[in-house]
Formats: structure tokens, C-alpha cells, sequence
């Protein structure tokens, strides 16, 4: 007798709903059933949008499918979806997760007019002179001096950050976010590194040992995997 | 089996022509089988500074395009018998010389001369990529400027991708009163940002100019500063280890640049 049981499960959190979707049946039917539950429970007046979050389980479901549960709960404007997280993941988004969060390590002098570009977190043993630039997705690291222009989290990670054993960077850019060198001369500074501070919505330019609080997992692997 | 040096630089007027005349010359002194090569084609200098321009008959071009044999361009010093120069084209199209043509007119040279020293030309275009073409090792030159350090870690980078050892500097034209006084790099500095090893440091003096215009270059005569400074290099060329000359009379940079030979056991 299937339909004692629940294949929707509502729970209101400080955070807004948490939805969670019973995994052993199928899509459809709990395509349907939500449906019908959302129907049924029509609100009275206006009320504010409220944000859902979204459990799967151990379900994977495909983008079509994705798309088609989100436009159902968006449908009228009550909601909006804050994340849809699921416990699987596709073997390709496996992968490119894994390349996106690995280290790379490189050991050269990047020159003048020269462009190091990595996917993942890039390990720089040497310097980045001035005119030269340092690109990765992921983190930077650099055992040298970075001179020139270092571009950490380039597909838009605002977590990342740039370290280097000497700071002295005509930019650092992190994500979308751009900091440029005073128009003065000024000395550079040893073991810092540059990272996005929310509050202030700027990059900042801080001492290694700040990380350790401000960027508790510098693992990218873990982040991605635990943020989606 | 001779061995053939670019002067190169990237950024222009910084020294090349000059640093090419006077290591030439100042190998010849030491009795060194040397022919420069200028591939400036179309500004060529290296003649007018050698003093050997209206000795001229054929050029580069006309080697390559076998107008006349490499032998009848090769114009022979005043003062060594050993000196030779194949001098640039003035007026005929540039893209007559060939990465190739280069080769095979280093090659020919390499059997009868110790050294070829190639005057390269500002830029990083196809003069440059001639000009480094034929050649086994570099010379980077660069002056105190910040613009000039630029541009010689711009061709630096490039070196390092061509089949060619690791590029030697020649910071050129230092001004001691500017170097004191902070407004000019300083040579620990260079160096640090290049990495590369360096071969020699030479004075902006006067008497180099003078020297140029008159045909005659300093590295003939014995007594100023920037002309020991080129001998010097001449010989760190043939590896014998050579400390840095006092640029002032403290000992101040002398000891800085110093500890770069030091370190990299030159
Ligand atoms: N050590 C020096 N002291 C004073 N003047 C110098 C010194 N070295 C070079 N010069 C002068 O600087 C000018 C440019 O030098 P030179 O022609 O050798 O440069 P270049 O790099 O060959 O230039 P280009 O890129 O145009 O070929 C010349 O007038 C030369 O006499
Ligand atoms: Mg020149």
C-alpha cells in the first residue's frame, strides 16, 4: 500500500523549507505527488518568497530532470531554490572535480609576457616576475616572489586565494574582484597572501596565519564536494 | 669548430651594437679568429661603429641571395687580420634573410673562426628570430631601467624555448650617482628579477661614445673603466674567472655584485 507512505517530506527550517524526496520511487511519481501537495496547499494572501532546499538522497537526476523540478517549485513565485543537493554525483563530474582541485605544481620563472594558466590549484616554485601572469581556477601558491599578476579562482571560486612567499603584485584578481598596486613605490611583503573579504567586498591583503580561521578547508575537494 | 653569441635585448638603443663591437674587438686583442654579423638589416651600425663602412661592397642579402660568395662580403678590420664583419643590408627587403640563411652562413663561419658575435635588432619579430637562429649561446644586454629589465625578461623567455644555453646579462650604461642615490636599479636587483648569470657590468661613460663616433672602439684603448669593463667580458667568454672590477671607489656595489659570481660559480 504505497500511498500511506510519504514520498514528500516537508520541514521548515530557520533557513526556510527543506524538502526532502524519497529515493527508492521514481521521478514521476514524486514529480506527481509534489505536485499535488504544492496544489493543495495554495497560500491565502501574498506571502514572501521563501527558499527551498532540496534533498535527493542517493538520487541522481539528469539536468532535464532538474530543470522540470525547479520550474514546478518556482512556478507562482513562492519559492525560490537556494540548492539541490543529492549524495551521487555523475563519474564525469567526479573527474573533473578531482582535476579542478588538484595541485599543480610548477617550478620556472614566469617572465615578462609569459601566461601560466592551470586547472586546479597551481603550486608555483619560482617567481612571477613583473609583466608575467599566473592563472588557475582553483588556489595559488607561490614559493617565490609573485611581481606580476595572479588570477586565483578564474571560473568565479571567490573562495580562493593567492599566497606568496613574497608579495609584491602589480594585481592580484580573485573570482571577478580586482586589486591593483598603489601608484606609489612600495616595498612588497613576505608570506602573505590575498583572498576576498565579504564584509568589506574587496580583496584583501592579509598574514599567512589568518587562513587557518578565515578559510578553514583550503582543500578544494572537500569544499566542493560538502558545498556542492 | 667556432662557437656564435647573440647580443640581443628586446628593448633598443640599450647596447647591443655597441657591446657587440667591443666584445669583438677586445677578443681580437686576445687573438681570437672573430666575425661580427650584423643583422640589422635596413639600420645597420655595426660598420659606422667599427669604422669599416665605406669598405663596403656586398652585404647579408646579397650572401643569401647569392649575389657573391660569403667570403667576398666578409670586410676585413683595419687593425686586427683576424677581425671580420658581414655587415646588414641598407636598403633590399628584410625578409630576405631566413632563420635558415642564418644557419648556414654561422655554420660556414664557424669553420674558420673562433668566434661570431651577432648584432641582433630591437624587437622580437622575425629580425630577432633571425638573428638568434644560428647562434649556440646569448647575450642579454639591459640598462638600469625598469622598461629595459622588462623587455630583456621578455626575450629571456623566449631564449629559454630555442635549443640555446642559458642567457648571459651585461647590464649596461650604470650611473653610479643614480644607482646611489636609488633612482636607478640597482645590479643586486636585476638579477634577482632576471636570474640569469651575469657576464659583465659596464659605465655609461662618455669616452664610449666619443670612441663609437670615431670609428674606433673603446675596447682598443687601455686606461677607461667601460673599455676593461668589455675586455673582461671578452674574457669570462673564454672562461676565465674574472672578479667584477671596482665601479666606485668604495667598495660598496663591488661587494653586491660580487657574491652573484660567487654564487653561481661562474
Ligand atoms: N656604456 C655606454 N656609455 C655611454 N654610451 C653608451 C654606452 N653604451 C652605448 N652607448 C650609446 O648608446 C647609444 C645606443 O647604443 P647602441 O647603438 O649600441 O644600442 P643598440 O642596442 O644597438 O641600439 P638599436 O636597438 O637601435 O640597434 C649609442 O649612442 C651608444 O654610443
Ligand atoms: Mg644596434
Amino acid at each position: 500500500m504505497h500511498d500511506t507512505k510519504q514520498l514528500i517530506t516537508i520541514k521548515g527550517t530557520r533557513d526556510g523549507l527543506t524538502l526532502f524526496i524519497d529515493d527508492t520511487c521514481s521521478f514521476d511519481e514524486a514529480f506527481k505527488e509534489l505536485r499535488e501537495k504544492l496544489l493543495a496547499n495554495q497560500p491565502q494572501k501574498k506571502e514572501p518568497c521563501v527558499p527551498v532546499t532540496i534533498k535527493l538522497g542517493n538520487r541522481f537526476l539528469r539536468e532535464e530532470e532538474k530543470d522540470s523540478l525547479s520550474n514546478l517549485i518556482k512556478e507562482e513565485n513562492r519559492f525560490t531554490i537556494q540548492s539541490i543537493e543529492s549524495e551521487v554525483i555523475a563519474k564525469s563530474e567526479a573527474l573533473s572535480l578531482m582535476e579542478d582541485s588538484e595541485v599543480k605544481t610548477i617550478n620556472r620563472i614566469v617572465r615578462s609576457g609569459q601566461v601560466l594558466e592551470v586547472t586546479g590549484d597551481l603550486l608555483l616554485i619560482g617567481d612571477v616576475n613583473p609583466g608575467g601572469s599566473v592563472i588557475s581556477t582553483g588556489n595559488i601558491y607561490i614559493m617565490g616572489s609573485l611581481h606580476g599578476v595572479a588570477h586565483a579562482g578564474v571560473k568565479g571560486d571567490r573562495s580562493a586565494i593567492i599566497a606568496a612567499s613574497y608579495m609584491n603584485p602589480s594585481q592580484l584578481r580573485i573570482a571577478e574582484y580586482i586589486s591593483r598596486a598603489p601608484d606609489y613605490e612600495s616595498d612588497g611583503v613576505y608570506m602573505e597572501c590575498g583572498l576576498i573579504d565579504e564584509e568589506q567586498d574587496k580583496i584583501i591583503i592579509d598574514r599567512l596565519q589568518v587562513l587557518a580561521h578565515r578559510r578553514k578547508s583550503i582543500n578544494r575537494f572537500e569544499r566542493r564536494i560538502n558545498n556542492g | 669548430m667556432g662557437e656564435a653569441i647573440v647580443i640581443t635585448s628586446g628593448k633598443g638603443g640599450v647596447g647591443k651594437t655597441t657591446t657587440t663591437a667591443n666584445i669583438g674587438t677586445a677578443l681580437a686583442l686576445m687573438e681570437k679568429k672573430v666575425c661580427l654579423i650584423d643583422t640589422d638589416i635596413g639600420l645597420r651600425n655595426l660598420d659606422v661603429v667599427m669604422g669599416l663602412e665605406n669598405r663596403i661592397i656586398y652585404d647579408i642579402v646579397d650572401v643569401i641571395q647569392e649575389r657573391c660568395k660569403l667570403k667576398q662580403a666578409l670586410i676585413k678590420d683595419k687593425r686586427f687580420d683576424y677581425l671580420s664583419l658581414l655587415p646588414a643590408a641598407q636598403t633590399s627587403d628584410k625578409t630576405a634573410v631566413t632563420p635558415d640563411g642564418m644557419k648556414k652562413i654561422i655554420k660556414e663561419l664557424k669553420q674558420e673562426y673562433d668566434y661570431i658575435i651577432i648584432d641582433c635588432p630591437a624587437g622580437i619579430e622575425q629580425g630577432f628570430q633571425n638573428a638568434i637562429a644560428g647562434a649556440d649561446r646569448a647575450i642579454v644586454v639591459t640598462t638600469p631601467e625598469k622598461s629595459s629589465v622588462r623587455d630583456a625578461d621578455r626575450i629571456i623567455g623566449l631564449l629559454e624555448k630555442e635549443d640555446i644555453e642559458p642567457p648571459s646579462l651585461v647590464v649596461n650604461r650604470i650611473r653610479n650617482h643614480m644607482m646611489k642615490s636609488g633612482d636607478m636599479l640597482d645590479i643586486d636587483e636585476i638579477v634577482q628579477i632576471l636570474s640569469i648569470n651575469l657576464i659583465g657590468v659596464v659605465l655609461d661613460d662618455d669616452e664610449v661614445i666619443k670612441a663609437s663616433n670615431h670609428g674606433e672602439p673603446i675596447a682598443l684603448q687601455s686606461k677607461p673603466k667601460a673599455s676593461i669593463a668589455y675586455r673582461n667580458i671578452a674574457r669570462r667568454i673564454l672562461g676565465e674567472t674574472v672578479p667584477l672590477q671596482s665601479l666606485e671607489d668604495e667598495s660598496g656595489m663591488f661587494q653586491k655584485v660580487k657574491r652573484f659570481f660567487g654564487m653561481r660559480g661562474n
